[in-house]
């Protein structure tokens, strides 16, 4: 322990430097004061590659206190390689606590990710985010899709949902379902399944969205209207597990992990890893469940 | 003109004027017909078209006719608003009765006019189309702008559009790359009128095509504007399509209106030189 001291005391508290922090909270204000506008920020140097969960540490470094306690999921679990060592960094560089408990953390850090457990308004999310760009997909030029987000111009995009039900019969967009903020701008909630897009809207928690690659910041604050795009005819709709459980504690209502084994058969797994192990102690943390238009 | 009394134009042009590169005030005074270039000597700046002045009635199909270079798709360009205009004034009757001047309008206005009250018919069915999409739901991007977000009735729309014009409907939701070049130029005619607007621009939109294809794209356009009435603007070097569409035509040289009236007075006694070289050129 004595090197890893002497590392954290040749480094600022939370490894970036004071005025950048005060740069990048003041960026997430604003990304606050304008829910779901991409914010442009500094995106300085990480000890990791950008593409790796550098927006993520930029916005949880600059929030996070001594007396916090840090929460990081990836794809769910806590114990990922990438998790493991995200959270050995933010305690090396804080001396934070750390948790794998949901409901003890007050900033939790996540990737592809909400955890199932509903957060409360002591807690803040942040969302690593790889394209904060939803227009991308239909359109490559960036100041093109600048000047549709000024205009509120969302054809194309509505035309992209269009041609996936024409093709397909439903809209099928895996993650990164397109939402419409507080009426006005359309942002991706990051690449978290549809499963999970429900629980942006009216929550009480904070939703930080840092893309570190793309030097992007954009939030959706707390009681917050965020819709997910959907036809008058064609809703949206999440993940169906209809008829299939947890093969681990039998339970359904989650966002299930399938597995396949080895003679073939495959088996589901709930995969939010803290759900499941506090599924298997006999709790019920609390759920916002989404029911499917019929 | 006779038309000039009447107070029921749809479309006033004044003063339309479009300069590439830095001019001088005696530009415009230094190019145009009389001097057969549109460039000025003095700074090499191009006047693509100058104080082009005229109204369009409704229910009116005006021919703008010319050589290459002669401003005559600058013009439709400006109105369309694929480039800003250097300088005039523009009019549309329906866009707040015509009381605002269309060019100094803010970009939000300028996409409900393009949106709800114009459309376009180019030359490249790649202008005109995505074609990422598919030849419905390029349709169906202008019905999406205009607020219709159900899918059905989407649907209905676009298959009676390509209907209308004579695209099969079965290929609706194939992507226009796999259309022919007719086709692909009536998916665009469908798409230009998707929101019934009044006014409707066509920049060569017959030239890519063989001869019988022309005809035919000729004819749906002309039976589509006898139906819905709508006012049109056709640019055209080729003047048995201004012959066959329009009921005036503005000949255009050098960036100038040389000559306008009616059409069958402008191709049986055309008044100005180039008028006549161009009457008289034809085959």
């Amino acid at each position: 322990m004595i090197e890893a001291k002497k590392f954290q005391q040749a480094y600022n508290y939370g490894f970036i430097d004071e005025s950048t922090k005060k740069e990048i909270r003041r960026k997430m204000l604003k990304a606050v004061a304008i829910p779901g506008y991409q914010v442009p920020y500094s995106s300085p140097e990480m000890p990791i590659s950008r593409g790796w969960g550098t927006g993520g540490l930029h916005a949880t470094l600059s929030l996070i206190g001594p007396d916090d306690t840090f929460k990081i999921i990836d794809q769910g679990s806590d114990a990922s390689v990438n998790a493991c060592n995200l959270r050995n960094f933010v305690k090396r560089m804080t001396g934070c606590k750390t948790t794998f408990d949901t409901a003890d953390a007050t900033i939790v850090q996540t990737r592809h990710r909400i955890p199932e457990e509903v957060l409360t308004d002591k807690q803040i999310i942040v969302f690593q985010v790889p394209q904060p760009e939803i227009l991308r997909g239909v359109e490559r030029f960036e100041f093109k899709t600048r000047q549709m987000h000024a205009e509120a111009d969302y054809a194309k995009m509505w035309v992209s949902l269009y041609e996936s039900y024409v093709k397909f019969g439903a809209i099928m967009r895996g993650a990164g379902y397109p939402v419409k903020v507080n009426g006005r701008y359309i942002m991706t909630p990051s690449p978290i399944p549809r499963w999970d897009v429900p629980n942006l809207s009216h929550s009480d928690t904070l939703h930080v969205f840092a893309a570190g690659r793309e030097k992007r910041i954009h939030c959706v604050p707390p009681h917050t209207l965020v819709e997910p795009l959907e036809f008058e005819d064609v809703k949206f709709m999440v993940e169906k597990f209809e008829g299939i459980r947890c093969s681990v504690t039998g339970e359904g209502d989650a966002f299930m992990d399938e597995i396949y084994e080895a003679d073939g058969g495959r088996k589901h797994v709930i995969n939010d890893s803290n759900f499941l192990d506090k599924l298997k102690l006999g709790g019920r943390p609390n759920q916002r469940l989404f029911v499917n238009p019929s | 003109m006779v038309q000039d009394n009447t107070d029921n134009w749809l479309l006033r042009v004044r003063g339309l004027t479009k300069i590439y590169g830095d001019p001088i005030s005696n530009s415009i005074a230094y190019t145009g017909p009389k001097f057969g270039s549109n460039i000025c000597p003095e700074t090499d700046a191009i006047v693509a078209c100058a104080e082009i002045d005229f109204d369009l009635y409704p229910g009116e199909v005006l021919g703008v006719v010319g050589e290459s270079g002669s401003g005559k798709s600058t013009l439709v360009q400006l109105l369309y608003f694929d480039g800003e205009a250097t300088g005039g004034e523009v009019y549309f009757r329906s866009f707040e009765d015509g009381d605002t001047n269309i060019l100094r309008v803010t970009n939000q206005k300028k996409r409900y006019l393009r949106n709800h009250l114009m459309g376009m018919v180019y030359q490249n069915p790649r202008d005109g189309l995505n074609f990422k999409f598919s030849a419905g739901g390029n349709i169906a991007e202008k019905l999406l702008m205009a607020n219709e977000f159900n899918v059905g009735r989407i649907r209905n729309r676009a298959s009676s559009l390509l209907t209308q014009t004579e695209v099969p409907v079965e290929r609706m939701d194939n992507a226009p790359a796999t259309f022919s070049g007719g086709m692909q130029q009536r998916v665009q005619i469908s798409k230009a009128i998707a929101n019934n607007p009044p006014l409707i621009f066509l920049d060569e939109v017959t030239t890519g095509l063989d001869v019988s294809v022309q005809a035919k794209v000729l004819d749906l356009i002309r039976g589509l504007q006898q139906d819905l009435g709508i006012s049109m603007i056709v640019v055209s070097h080729d003047l048995s399509v201004i012959r066959m569409l329009t009921d005036r035509t503005m000949v255009l040289k050098n960036g100038r209106i040389v000559e306008s009236g009616l059409t069958d007075q402008i191709l049986q006694d055309p008044q100005h030189a180039y008028t006549q070289l161009l009457v008289s050129s034809l085959l």
